[in-house]
């Protein structure tokens, strides 16, 4: 059976916009009570300031308290085991300085340099996905055949993963946070992606190759237990495929209701990137980070909080915020800049920031050049949004051309 | 102006390598943050300003004004 549960405000949408219910909060009083999909109580922070303050201060927003938080029922039936592994190498569930010690080893990983290397082999998989959708023709699922593909194998490659896994692991990430589906089977769903990745570690350990899980093997192989490796491995390959393939969806659809700004992506370089910020600002499709909980009573926009409370910084709030810009509701990708959270902020910033956006300025302006005549292949009423999802995305987006 | 950048606090998101290139970049043994002019002014001044002001970590300080001149 599938539940339908309510999604607290700043996850719900109306198409790609958040609902009028989380402006209204913004505006009056910036912090509301709501309930987390789990269930549990949580404060939500919705200005722009106020979000910036809590991602920016560990030591009174922690991380790793609770790490992700669970009813206390479902945690009661984990074992102490089970808990700690579900924990070991979830950078998004540490505060520093444990967190510093297992970022600091992927950072070199992740520069811009490092990052513009890839661009070559970017564009050439980004180039083999549109040959394979030019030979067999249009209509199209957008979602199926370009979105979700091309990053997947870009993660794959870059982590060590074959892609010939895809399949098994698109699917468990895609259901994984799924909040509709019900927690038990979503616990499962972990368990099986731990043991899929301890297969990926072993094989690593014994032959590690040129790819990040064997630069970990080899450079850091003594520090890290397997359970970490199996941690850290995991978070990157669903962080990588799961964010950018939505931003890839959505954002085609975004610029197919804004067909003047769709040709500016098309025929004008430089429009690029500025696009592909003001699309991750507008879309903002990670609704809100890890819940941090308080250390000490705080203050947030004159609200007294006090220790040991949940707090979820609202980005998608924050990055439709007027002090952030003016008419922050309106998609116009010819201002786009940096200062967005899209990909947060604070420590736990995104890692996969540089590679997240060569990914999409190499996919955008390449799928509009070859297809100029893209246009939706059904009317927009029927496309479908995803509403109870940790991540904001398209089930599909049949396109033709 | 000068701006300054705490190593130790860096969390290498890139964010003032892309804002900034001509004053900001990246070694490749820790993928930490490395000034290379620190002394901004003009343009490259309203640039830098951006790129503090986009560090999610908190890594970058500006200090208004012009260095003082050298001690005797």
């Amino acid at each position: 059976m599938t539940e339908t549960p309510v999604m607290p405000l700043h996850m719900q949408r109306v198409g790609f916009d958040p609902v009028d219910g989380l402006a209204r909060v913004r505006e009056n009083g910036g912090v509301t009570r709501v309930v987390t999909p789990f269930g549990l109580p949580a404060w939500l922070v919705t200005r722009y300031e106020d979000v910036r303050e809590v991602l920016s201060d560990p030591a009174r927003f922690s991380n790793a308290r609770r790490g992700f938080p669970l009813p206390d029922e479902v945690e009661l039936q984990l074992s102490e085991e089970e808990i700690a592994q579900r924990r070991a190498g979830q950078l998004l569930a540490m505060d520093p300085p444990d967190h510093t010690r297992l970022r600091r080893m992927l950072t070199p990983e992740f520069t811009v340099r490092r990052i513009g290397r890839l661009a070559p082999r970017i564009e050439q998989i980004v180039e083999q996905h549109l040959d394979d959708l030019e030979r067999e023709g249009p209509p199209a699922d957008l979602v199926s055949r370009f979105a979700l593909p091309i990053p997947s194998l870009v993660i794959c490659e870059l982590l060590g993963v074959p892609y010939a896994e895809r399949a098994g692991f698109q699917r468990r990430t895609r259901r994984q946070l799924d909040f509709s589906v019900p927690i038990q089977e979503r616990l499962a769903l972990q368990r099986e992606s731990r043991e899929f990745m301890r297969g990926q570690v072993v094989r690593a350990k014994a032959a590690p190759g040129e790819d990040m899980l064997g630069m970990l093997v080899r450079e850091h192989g003594d520090e890290l237990t397997e359970d970490e490796l199996i941690g850290i491995a995991g978070l990157l390959l669903v962080a990588g495929h799961e964010t950018t393939s939505n931003m890839l969806g959505l954002g085609t659809l975004a610029l197919l209701c804004h067909p003047e700004q769709l040709a500016l992506v098309r025929d004008d370089p430089a429009a690029v990137e500025p696009a592909v910020e003001e699309l991750l600002r507008w879309l903002s499709i990670v609704p809100s980070g890890i819940p941090r909980v308080t250390t000490t009573e705080v203050t947030l926009a004159g609200q007294t909080i006090p220790e040991g409370e949940l707090v979820m910084a609202a980005l998608v709030a924050a990055d439709r915020d007027p002090a952030l810009l003016d008419e922050p509701d309106r998609l116009d990708i010819t201002r786009g800049g940096m200062g967005h959270v899209a990909f947060g902020h604070g420590l736990h910033h995104c890692l996969g920031a540089p590679l997240a956006r060569m990914e999409m300025k190499t996919a955008f302006p390449a799928l509009l050049r070859r297809f100029p005549q893209l246009a939706l292949a059904v009317p927009y009423e029927e496309i479908g949004f995803r509403g109870h999802h940790f991540i904001h995305g398209l089930h599909s987006l049949p396109v033709t051309w | 102006m000068r701006v300054s950048a705490d190593r130790d606090v860096c969390i290498g998101s890139g964010n003032c390598v892309l804002t900034a290139p001509a004053v900001f970049d990246q070694d490749d043994e820790e993928g930490l943050v490395v000034v290379l002019t620190s002394d901004v002014e003009g343009p490259v001044a309203d640039v830098v300003r951006a790129a503090v002001a986009r560090c999610p970590s908190g890594a970058l300080r500006l200090i208004e004004g012009q260095e003082p001149p050298a001690g005797p």
